[in-house]
């Protein structure tokens, strides 16, 4: 039994040196950075449904353009839910460093709840939108425009089914090693939603409003 | 059996060590993005709301910079995006992915930009018509298109 273990030892140690100095050039955690490789490819995504906003955006085909359809009220109160989710999401990150599941529980929550305010709101404009006939089959404004809200109100939506998920993982193992890597990796999902949504607010709502 | 417990203690202490480099999240931190995002966010909604500037290409110019800032903001205090962060593979790959972006953006709109001027050779006449006469012009276009087609053949 000891010798197998020796041998097995001294064979393991050597192929775990070698590695060890191969290891040293990459970083720690590979999810993470994998993660973040995912999010850019999402970013290109976006940058797509951009593009097409910026060339289809004026193309009213003799419908609403943005200036007529566009609360920007109710866009400012979108974005204020966004941003108070991104901040009580960093609370969340601060208690689970802090080792108290209970407060990254509550603060969890707190995220989803704005999540689905601003997800709820965000339905509620494109009722609104389709039942005064601005549907995206309208022109090629509003296909952009529903493509492009729509693809980012998808995100959230996914990202507070993770969220809740995350949840009861959170709840039934605590806050061991496994669940703070996906605590970290919804932390810059959620905050990478909210920077594509400066650029929603600032080049489809506000400048779309623009004489 | 000693050395074995000694080795897991090692390991849970180098993935809590590897979990503390890369969070490093601070209230401190936090709170300086979001009132920073606050007021950047602040600024082109009244910017717009309050038509503070007459022409609108101001505007524009003035909220997409600001925008430009805040996402800069976002990235740095809630992404903690900095040049070590994964031994400085992440910033890589968001320097290629703003490369990317921005020939993706820049690119389409300088080749798109004259896209109605240059579809079609009657595509000036039907825009000049009003929406509602559209569906009665729209034959006699493309009537005109259909002799033209028919003079070009030889």
């Amino acid at each position: 039994m000891s010798e197998i273990t020796a041998t097995s030892n001294g064979a393991v140690s050597a192929d775990s040196n070698s590695r060890f100095f191969v290891r040293e050039h990459h970083p720690e955690n590979g999810t993470l950075l994998g993660f973040w490789i995912y999010l850019m490819s999402d970013c290109l995504i976006f940058a797509c449904l951009f593009a097409t906003y910026a060339v289809l955006g004026r193309s009213y085909a003799g419908g609403p353009s943005g200036a007529e359809l566009f609360e920007l009220p109710l866009v400012a109160l979108n974005t204020a839910f966004l941003l108070l989710s991104s901040i009580t999401y960093g609370f969340a990150m601060i208690e689970s460093q802090r080792n108290r599941v209970k407060g990254t529980l509550v603060w969890l929550g707190i995220t989803g709840l704005f999540g689905l305010a601003f997800l709820s709101l965000e339905l509620y404009e494109f009722a609104h939108l389709i039942h005064e006939g601005a549907g995206p089959q309208r022109s090629g404004f509003l296909t952009s425009f529903f493509a492009l809200v729509g693809t980012h109100g998808l995100h959230v939506t996914f990202g507070i089914v993770w969220l809740v998920t995350l949840m009861f993982q959170l709840g039934r193992h605590g806050l061991i090693n496994e669940n703070r890597r996906r605590l970290m990796c919804l932390s810059m999902f959620w905050h990478f939603l909210d920077v594509v949504w400066i650029g929603v607010f600032t080049f489809v709502y506000l400048m779309g409003v623009l004489p | 059996m000693s050395e074995h417990h000694n080795h897991s203690a090692h390991g849970d202490e180098h993935g809590h060590h590897g979990h503390e480099e890369y969070a490093h999240s601070t209230v401190k931190g936090y709170m300086t993005g979001f009132i920073l995002s606050i007021i950047l966010t602040a600024i082109p909604f009244w910017l717009v709301m309050g038509k503070v500037f007459d022409k609108s290409s101001t505007t524009a110019a003035v909220i997409l910079a600001i925008g430009a800032v805040q996402i800069v903001v976002h990235i740095i205090y809630f992404l903690h995006m900095n040049s070590k962060a994964e031994g400085g593979w992440s910033m890589l790959a968001m320097i290629f992915t703003v490369i990317i972006v921005g020939i993706t953006l820049s690119g389409s709109i300088w080749v798109m930009f004259h896209l109605n001027s240059n579809m079609m050779p009657t595509m000036p006449d039907m825009q000049e018509t009003a929406p509602s006469d559209v569906s009665s012009t729209a034959p006699a276009a493309l009537n005109k298109m259909h002799h033209m087609n028919m003079n070009d053949m030889p």
